[in-house]
């Protein structure tokens, strides 16, 4: 054990004390106290580096994020300060359009609370399944991950997501944005005719307008829904929705080809929506009309095949660069896929293999933190290393980017040192000592 | 060539006389040939049928024409043909000056007057394990060796006729219906109430697929399970045959299996690479089948040659796609644009190679279309020769009927077709097609020619009238004073009618052509009758056919094939190459460890030398400094490049079904993992069942066939599997019944069958001569015998302890635990038993018996003693595994070193492939990687993927393919528009969506 290592396990075992039990990170009531960070390289999230940081954090909000070179501390400010030469500090990361907490063994039906029954749900609320306790969590939250918007993802309209972060002691307490989104699915314009066999063909889609002309119509007799102040009878989808026609909700519409997209945005303007693409996986070739709307997208798992067999070998890998290059605002995700909520823990490893395609690191660090947080409106709180903001944020050994590097060692959320073990750890630990390894 | 359009519109004129010509055949000539065993009602009708057709120009085969020559035929038999043949006093005399005799045609895949069978109706919605068919029959519903299409044979008219009017006399009928389908039957197109005169020869072939068809059973539910099904078939037919009295069992489709091997075989084994599957199969039991193609067969060129089979080819050529909307036509497949260019080349480049073709109408929408599709494969260089050969002495031969049809030659049946000149000119008509003696009109065979310019004078105005055109169709136009009046004529064989108006004037004409003169009756506007005639004035004379379009040859060059055909193929095999690479940082995995600014250099496919300094010599030098140079990565675990299904997975036990029957080199994801420095992989049978197939090793070598691709001398492997989806848990409701369905009843799987396998294996050895093969036994015997060996799924450890109990119960060792998820929990016992992990790096969640999963399961096993390497199971995965290598000093701190041989040599051990590959040392393969970063940094691209010393991959090959394929892909497309704009069919553009597999894929891919 190297002499930073134990500075830090000191400062965190103090911290500890000032805050609680550690029992899985679970958050007592508000932090209080203050801390410094001093030395570290600040990855602020907004693809900014401040190479030798100063990093005060004071009440669960950053108090001071500046150059330590350049600005006068007094360390005597702060109840400790913790060294952090030769290491990183990040935004935590926040994983979008996340199922976590919803389902916690793939294949167990009684564990999955992801998809509801019918095809327009906008009243379906994630928040209040999301489950805390989930085994998942910890393995995310020693990987960065410490926010997560957590979405429903049955049907045409899955209904509302939240925002939370991952050291809740229940749903309530763990919410940072209750409702924050309506999901909808775009329809595909081709449709999978005998998705069983090897290469299945993708044939045009004959319900394409159909059940388009319905999304449309639905959220027309919601958006009408929505003047009345006291409407009779009662609807609860369109009551739901309320919150999308006055801009105080935004609705994320996953969408995959160029078409789809164009279509989507058709719609997301048609009803002045506050929208964000997801998925959008060909997003790169219509970045002209992204642009000129402003649509921001979260890009799904850059770990990803390519879409046709005649596509670059690399096109989900340099994707990202594409659209930074043409300025789109855009995030990444491992979305919400059959494996996604436990593969989420190599979220900071999806942004790093953009990298050697093109993509400037600081950007692929912004990627999952501060333009994920802006997407999802939540700038003002977290996202990037800014004073004012929560203090939701992490101490690396190398580059989180980069498997090869990314040691995490300490995690803070608003401000709380997180309890990094888990449940993987745990067994570790209890075989190397049957072993007798070190 | 022919004039398609102009058949065609022949063809619709023909009809109405057709009809009534069909109605006298049948009432009057069809009595000629009568059942002989049948009672009469009536005065008996007996005729002779014989006929002479004299001054033909008779094509007695491809080989052989005969001018100015006489075709005698007598009671559906030829019974003379040549010059100056004396004609019986009461033959039937046909004039056929200046026409010309053809043998007709014969279809070889045909389902011509066979019902469909109904498929079983089940009860139960469970796993259907057995046979629903009652009686002594073979034990899966898909072997149907003992259907005889002869004796479900009915003449069906339409059919006929539509085949006739292509130019077919007779065709090989079968029943399309599962994977031993029976034998089929030569059948001449007579029609409905003609059997007995129809058939040619019953029990003429014997049919086989790779399709289970109509079959309710689950087995097989893949390519490769049918493969071993008619494999073990074979082995059975055999074993049936040494049985001896009295028999244990009695197995009726085996007795008919037995009878049919004597017979031709045709098999329908679906694309070209299956086509090569059958064929080697069937050179292991000593059969060559004929292959009913589906047209990809262009694309195994070289492959099918050299396995010698015939082909009976379809001529269902793809309409160009509708590529006006960019991004529609983007998502076609490569290979399907492709295949609009090729595969009208398909019969002309197999002909060319020397490999036997029959052609078929089989894949047309309707026979009606192959005269034209003929005409563009012979655009596409099928010569004239070939193509009648095709279509007669080879379909024929094939069907072994060449004593009976196939040529105009005594003693054959008479099959002919009578037409107005050469089969292939444009102008030329198919008069009349005779099947057995019997004439089947299809235009006025011996028509009178009245075409020419005629004067007419009505009410003391004189008309030019010009009757012109085709003989059989001809063209009206009428002048007065050289101004063309609008008028409209039509000819019904001797009489015609005629209709035009001159100014108020408006005379409608019907007449006829009575010995050289044309007259008739004719009616004006006011309604006064009046009668005519016309004078010939002017002999016809045909014009010069200006309009027609220059014929488009188009010839393709198979050179230019790409290989594989696919997007990212290339036209030539990457040269081995001796090049030295100049001062890496190179990864030796041996005892010199990691080289800083190091030299290596390859030759002859090895690695030569790997020091400092090294004289280049007249290698190639790569300037790799700043880079990073690996043994290439071996994917323990891959589903990639993979046909028709990754499981079988309906029994217990399918350890007689291989995957490397079904390799499919032409599987994008080889080139996509080469990008990501992949140069090995085992190719693994799923995880449904405990006892799964047989692996397969290759080389990733881009472009080879996958014979080629198969890594020569590896050992053999098999997979196993335990737990959840061996008990089928997260498989529904349906699955409740096979055995097993517990851990428990996991074990006594395994204990049954290497209890049998070693009791047969003691019977095999005693040479008991009523041993019968099985395959399944035989293969897990070798696994008795330490001659193959175990990948085996796991995830929990109570199974994977009890699994090498089994295995230490038997006598071997288990040798690699792959996914191994709790490995690290009996880390212990596995060292002792010497098995080695081949595991994820972090995957865990996705079930329950993942629970415990942890990332540090490799480092554990690893420091542990446990040979342990990373694997993908995955195509996304598979491509990046060098990444995942390095989780594993995130997880658990080991070396660097020491994780990228988890992707290296330690996969190479696992293999048995440690002597040749997974490190860089002298002698060994130089199947390397050079790096443009840290290897097991997400930074990190492989800049070049080398196998044996040829270059599969690089960034600079890579960007050059990118280059060729946009622009064929655009080349294609502009063709594609061209043939649009010229009004011909199109077709809307569709994706493919493509199939990556894992271990738990489940669907029946078998039918």
């Amino acid at each position: 054990m190297n002499k930073l290592t134990t500075t830090l396990l000191i400062a965190l075992l103090l911290l500890i004390g000032l805050t609680g039990s550690p029992v899985q990170g679970q958050q007592s009531p508000s932090p209080k106290g203050s801390f410094l960070l001093l030395g570290a390289v600040a990855h602020l999230g907004n693809g900014q580096v401040i190479e030798n940081s100063a990093i005060g954090v004071r009440d669960g909000r950053f108090t001071l994020v500046a150059d330590a070179t350049v600005i006068r501390i007094n360390p005597a400010e702060y109840d400790t300060v913790i060294t952090g030469t030769g290491q990183h500090v990040y935004p935590g990361f926040i994983a979008a359009v996340s199922g976590l907490g919803l389902i916690e063994i793939g294949a167990v039906r009684a564990t999955n609370d992801a998809s509801e029954v019918g095809d327009y749900n906008p009243h379906i609320r994630s928040s209040i399944a999301f489950n805390t306790d989930s085994k998942v969590l910890p393995t995310l939250r020693n990987n960065g991950i410490l926010i997560a918007q957590v979405i429903p993802s049955g049907g045409t309209i899955s209904g509302f997501s939240s925002v939370v972060h991952l050291n809740g002691w229940n749903w309530e307490d763990a919410l940072m944005a209750e409702d924050d989104a309506l999901h909808l699915h775009w329809q595909q314009l081709l449709s999978r005719e005998g998705w069983w066999v090897e290469n299945a063909r993708l044939e045009s889609n004959e319900k394409y307008h159909t059940n388009t002309d319905k999304l449309y119509a639905f959220f027309e007799e919601a958006r009408a829904y929505a003047q009345n102040p006291s409407p009779a009878p009662v609807n609860l989808r369109f009551e739901a929705m309320k919150g999308i026609f006055d801009g105080s909700k935004k609705v994320f519409i996953r969408c995959y080809e160029a078409k789809e997209i164009a279509e989507a945005v058709r719609f997301g303007e048609a009803f002045g929506l506050d929208y964000v693409l997801v998925d959008a996986g060909q997003a790169w070739q219509v970045t002209d009309l992204l642009k000129q709307y402003d649509v921001p997208v979260i890009l799904e798992q850059t770990h990803r095949l390519p879409p046709y067999g005649h596509s670059d070998v690399d096109q989900p890998f340099k994707t990202p660069a594409l659209l930074k290059a043409a300025g789109v605002r855009f995030g990444l995700s491992v979305g919400s896929g059959w494996d996604a909520f436990w593969q989420t823990r190599n979220l900071s490893y999806h942004a790093g293999q953009a990298v050697p395609f093109g993509l400037d690191p600081e950007v692929a660090v912004a990627s999952i933190t501060g333009n994920l947080a802006e997407i999802l409106g939540l700038e003002a709180r977290c996202g990037t290393l800014t004073s004012g903001l929560e203090a939701t944020f992490l101490l690396s050994e190398g580059d989180v980017l980069d498997m090869r590097t990314s040691r995490i060692t300490h995690a803070w959320i608003q401000g709380q040192a997180v309890d990094l073990d888990d449940h993987q750890r745990v067994l570790y630990r209890r075989y190397m000592s049957k072993y007798g390894l070190e | 060539m022919i004039n398609v359009l102009y058949f065609r519109q022949a063809f619709s004129r023909a009809v109405p006389t057709l009809f009534s010509l069909l109605a006298l055949l049948l009432t009057a000539n069809g009595l000629a040939i009568a059942q002989t065993t049948f009672p009469t009602n009536g005065v008996r009708d007996e005729r002779s049928g014989l006929h002479a057709f004299e001054n033909a120009s008779i094509v007695v085969s491809p080989e052989q024409t005969l001018e100015g020559a006489t075709l005698l035929i007598r009671d559906g038999k030829i019974v003379g043909v040549g010059k100056g043949l004396a004609i019986p006093a009461d033959a039937v005399r046909h004039d056929c000056s200046g026409q010309y005799l053809y043998p007709s045609f014969l279809d070889l895949f045909s389902q011509y007057g066979v019902a469909n069978k109904q498929p079983y109706e089940r009860a139960s919605r469970q796993e259907a394990l057995d046979s629903e068919r009652p009686g002594a029959w073979a034990w899966n519903e898909a072997l149907l060796p003992e259907f005889d299409a002869a004796t479900a044979f009915e003449g069906d008219d339409k059919a006929a006729e539509a085949m006739r009017a292509a130019g077919f006399g007779a065709v090989l009928t079968h029943r399309r219906d599962g994977i031993a389908r029976g034998t089929g039957a030569v059948v001449l197109l007579r029609g409905k109430g003609q059997e007995h005169g129809s058939l040619v020869r019953e029990r003429a072939a014997a049919f086989y697929s790779f399709r289970k068809g109509s079959s309710t059973q689950e087995y097989p539910g893949s390519l490769m399970g049918a493969i071993a099904l008619l494999r073990q078939t074979y082995l059975d037919g055999k074993w049936y045959a040494r049985q001896t009295l009295p028999r244990k069992e009695v197995n009726l489709s085996l007795e008919a299996w037995n009878n049919t091997q004597t017979l031709p075989a045709f098999f329908e084994a679906g694309d070209h690479y299956s086509a090569l599957r059958a064929a080697i199969m069937g050179k292991e039991f000593g059969v060559a089948y004929t292959f009913l193609g589906d047209g990809t067969e262009y694309r195994s060129l070289n492959d099918l040659k050299a396995v010698g089979s015939a082909f009976v080819l379809p001529l269902n050529f793809p309409a160009p796609y509708k590529v006006s909307d960019p991004l529609d036509a983007n998502m076609v497949s490569y290979p399907e644009l492709l295949h609009w260019e090729w595969a009208p080349a398909n019969a002309a480049l197999l002909s060319q190679a020397g490999i036997p073709i029959a052609l078929t109408t089989n894949g047309l929408e309707n026979p009606g279309m192959f005269r034209e599709a003929l005409k563009k494969a012979m655009d596409h260089g099928l010569s004239e020769k070939a193509a009648l050969a095709a279509l007669t002495t080879e379909p024929a031969r094939l069907a072994g009927v060449s004593a009976e049809l196939g040529t105009l030659e005594a003693g054959k049946r008479a099959n002919f077709l009578r037409c107005s000149g050469p089969l292939w000119d444009k102008e030329t008509h198919v008069l009349e097609n005779w099947v057995g003696g019997e004439r089947y009109g299809m235009e006025w065979a011996e028509a009178s020619d009245y075409r020419g310019k005629y004067a007419l004078e009505l009410n003391g105005k004189r008309y030019a009238l010009e009757i012109g055109g085709n003989l059989h169709g001809p063209d009206f136009t009428v002048k007065r004073d050289s101004a063309l009046l609008p008028s409209e004529g039509k000819q019904d064989r001797d009489r015609l009618t005629l209709s035009f108006e001159d100014q108020e004037a408006h005379y409608r004409l019907s007449g006829w052509w009575m010995e050289g003169t044309l007259s008739g009756l004719g009616q004006d506007q006011r309604g006064n009758w009046f009668n005519w005639t016309a004078t010939r004035t002017a002999a016809f004379e045909p014009k010069p056919d200006t309009a027609a379009k220059k014929d488009e040859k188009r010839l393709m060059d198979p050179a230019a094939l790409p290989r594989p055909f696919q997007a990212y193929g290339g036209t030539s095999a990457p040269a081995q190459e001796s090049v030295l690479f100049r001062n890496a940082t190179v990864w030796t995995n041996g005892k010199d460890g990691v080289l800083e600014g190091a030299d290596v250099l390859i030759k002859n496919g090895k690695i030569s030398k790997v020091g400092r300094s090294i004289n280049a010599g007249d290698a190639r030098v790569v300037d790799a400094t700043g880079k990073h140079l690996t043994a290439g990565i071996i994917d323990e675990h891959s589903h990639i490049a993979i046909s028709r299904g990754v499981n079988e997975g309906t029994q217990a036990s399918t350890a007689e079904v291989r995957i490397g029957d079904v390799i499919d080199p032409s599987d994008v994801d080889i080139y996509r993992q080469l990008s990501g420095g992949v140069v090995a992989s085992q190719l693994l049978h799923g995880s449904a069942n405990p006892i799964g197939g047989q692996s397969a090793l290759i080389k990733l070598r881009w472009g080879a066939s996958a014979e080629q691709m198969k890594i020569e001398g590896a050992d053999g492997f098999i997979k196993f599997a335990l737990g959840e989806n061996v008990k089928q848990s997260n498989w529904g409701d349906n699955s409740t019944v096979r055995f097993p369905q517990t851990r428990m009843g996991v074990e006594q799987v395994f204990v049954d069958h290497f209890t049998r396998a070693r009791e047969y294996g003691r019977r095999k050895a005693a040479g008991d001569p009523t041993l019968r093969p099985d395959l399944d036994l035989e293969a897990l015997l070798e696994i008795l015998e330490k001659k193959r060996f175990i990948t085996c799924h796991s995830y929990v450890q109570s199974e994977i302890n009890m699994l090498m109990k089994v295995a230490e119960q038997f006598g071997f060792r288990i040798n690699t635990f792959t996914h191994i998820l709790e490995g690290y929990k009996v880390a212990d016992k596995m060292k002792a038993h010497g098995v080695g992990a081949s595991t994820f790096s972090d995957w865990w969640a996705y079930k329950y018996e993942v629970i415990d999963a942890i990332p540090h399961n490799a480092a554990l096993l690893h420091k542990m003693g446990v040979v342990t390497a990373i694997n993908s199971d995955d195509a996304e995965m598979g491509r990046r595994l060098n990444q995942e290598a390095a989780k594993a000093v995130k997880y658990g701190g080991v070396s660097e070193e020491e994780a990228l041989k988890m992707v290296t040599l330690n996969p190479a051990i696992l293999l048995h492939l440690d002597d040749q590959m997974g490190s860089i040392e002298t002698g060994k393969e130089a199947s390397i990687v050079l790096w443009t970063d840290h290897p097991l940094s997400v930074y990190a691209r492989a800049e070049q993927t080398w196998i044996d010393g040829r270059l599969y991959f690089s960034l600079d090959k890579d960007t050059e393919a990118r280059k060729t394929l946009a622009a064929e892909r655009n080349r294609i497309m502009l063709r594609m528009m061209d043939k649009a704009a010229e009004g011909g069919p199109t077709r809307e553009p569709e994706a493919e969506h493509e199939h990556n597999y894992h271990c738990d894929d489940l669907e029946d891919e078998g039918r």
